[in-house]
């Protein structure tokens, strides 16, 4: 009975390790077929368009709402104190350390990377991908590569919208509806940032996030089980794994910056 | 798949938008920003410093004129602050700087009065004349003592 519950551990301890080295295998080779012609920039764009252009709005709105409450939640704790002059430093480095890279992740994994993980799933499941390779077409390089390096690109550029938009959200509540001072509130917002501490640590982050994202979701969908249960169970698994990576390197990334 | 100028262009205008925001967070909200030769860069030494860290605006009469670019700690232990100021600044050698708060709760700044003497400072000299933080608790401190003091001379 004991030895059952050890050896069950054993084989949870060797699954593990083998999806890490499958995975840090996979990333080898997307890797090695970015860097190889051809660099198919047309199918690398039409990913971008799919994963970047297409998260827009919701990003974007995102910001914009997550600014207000911040600006909303900040003046009522701030005006205990008298200082909701201050508001500008709150929203700023909140948005810009911490919710900007995260809320954008999580976002664009439940936009984009579900979507990009059904989509090769599916393709796995109707045998385009056996297609391909029949046609000695590497699928990596044909159908991975584009879409990981497309959230490689996307993901930065939409946190720094969503950043963007959550100060103005955060101007709109801030200054229009709760009369604070539009240039109290800029300076404090751009006083208090800086760029080695926060606004660099951001793009780390969503950089980090975006090759977290990239490569689960390109994973779980090409090691589906060609089933339809394989294609949920891929989606499923991409939007889980992705979200608690997220958060759990979003920890990691700060904790080490500090040091 | 089927090339697509209108998506081209829209992944165009994404991407410059992208960077835009990047480039807005990293040089207007960052402070990140070229600086060319030639900054007016001067030295002053305070005992105490509080809570001023480096970025601190340096204002004359209110109006920022720079910022504080190092913190660090002399020979004599003086804490050695070195300011970056605006080139076209004109300072007499006796202008005398001060650390202040802005408001009660405010961040700390360094105040320079210009002094009255003909030659000017230039790029990496000291400014001679220095006031320190003032520390609330030190005071409190000072205030407490000396009034306990007065009840024991009563006595």
């Amino acid at each position: 009975m004991k030895s059952n519950s050890i050896s069950r551990l054993g084989f949870a301890t060797l699954t593990l390790v083998g999806h890490l080295g499958r995975v840090a295998l996979f990333l080898g080779h997307i890797g090695r077929v970015a860097v190889r012609r051809p660099y198919r920039l047309r199918r690398l764009v039409n990913e971008v368009f799919d994963s970047g252009v297409l998260s827009l709005a919701i990003v974007c709105l995102s910001g914009a709402t997550v600014g207000a409450v911040l600006g909303l939640q900040g003046y009522t704790t701030l005006s205990r104190f008298g200082a909701a002059g201050s508001l500008g430093a709150v929203v700023g480095l909140s948005l810009v350390r911490e919710l900007g890279p995260v809320l954008t992740a999580l976002l664009v994994t439940g936009r984009a990377g579900s979507a990009m993980a059904a989509e090769i799933a599916s393709m796995v499941t109707t045998g385009q991908i056996d297609g391909l390779r029949m046609m000695s077409v590497d699928p990596v390089d044909f159908v991975i590569a584009p879409k990981a390096l497309a959230m490689l690109i996307a993901l930065p550029m939409l946190s720094a919208l969503f950043i963007s938009f959550g100060f103005f959200g955060g101007y709109l509540v801030g200054v229009e509806l709760l009369g604070l001072d539009g240039g109290t509130y800029i300076s404090s917002l751009e006083g208090s940032i800086d760029f080695q501490d926060d606004v660099a640590q951001s793009l780390v982050k969503s950089t980090v996030f975006a090759a977290l994202v990239g490569t689960i979701a390109t994973y779980r969908g090409f090691h589906a089980e060609p089933t339809s249960a394989g294609v949920s169970a891929a989606t499923t698994g991409t939007v889980v794994v992705a979200s608690l990576a997220i958060l759990l390197f979003d920890y990691v990334i700060t904790a080490l910056w500090s040091v | 798949m089927q090339p697509s100028p209108i998506r081209d262009f829209i992944v165009g205008l994404f991407v410059l938008a992208g960077l835009g925001a990047i480039a807005y967070l990293s040089i207007q909200v960052g402070g990140l920003s070229y600086k060319g030769p030639g900054g007016l860069e001067l030295i002053a030494s305070f005992d105490e410093i509080g809570g001023l860290a480096p970025r601190a605006p340096v204002a004359i009469s209110g109006v920022k004129v720079g910022q504080v670019s190092r913190i660090k700690l002399d020979p004599q232990l003086r804490a050695r602050v070195t300011l970056d100021l605006d080139p076209t600044l004109e300072l007499p050698v006796d202008t005398r700087a001060s650390i202040r708060t802005s408001g009660l709760l405010g961040d700390q700044f360094i105040a320079l009065e210009p002094g009255a003497e003909e030659q000017m400072l230039r790029s990496g000299e000291e400014i001679a004349f220095s006031d320190s933080a003032l520390s609330i608790e030190r005071l409190i401190g000072k205030f407490v003592n000396n009034a306990g003091m007065d009840d024991e001379e009563k006595k």
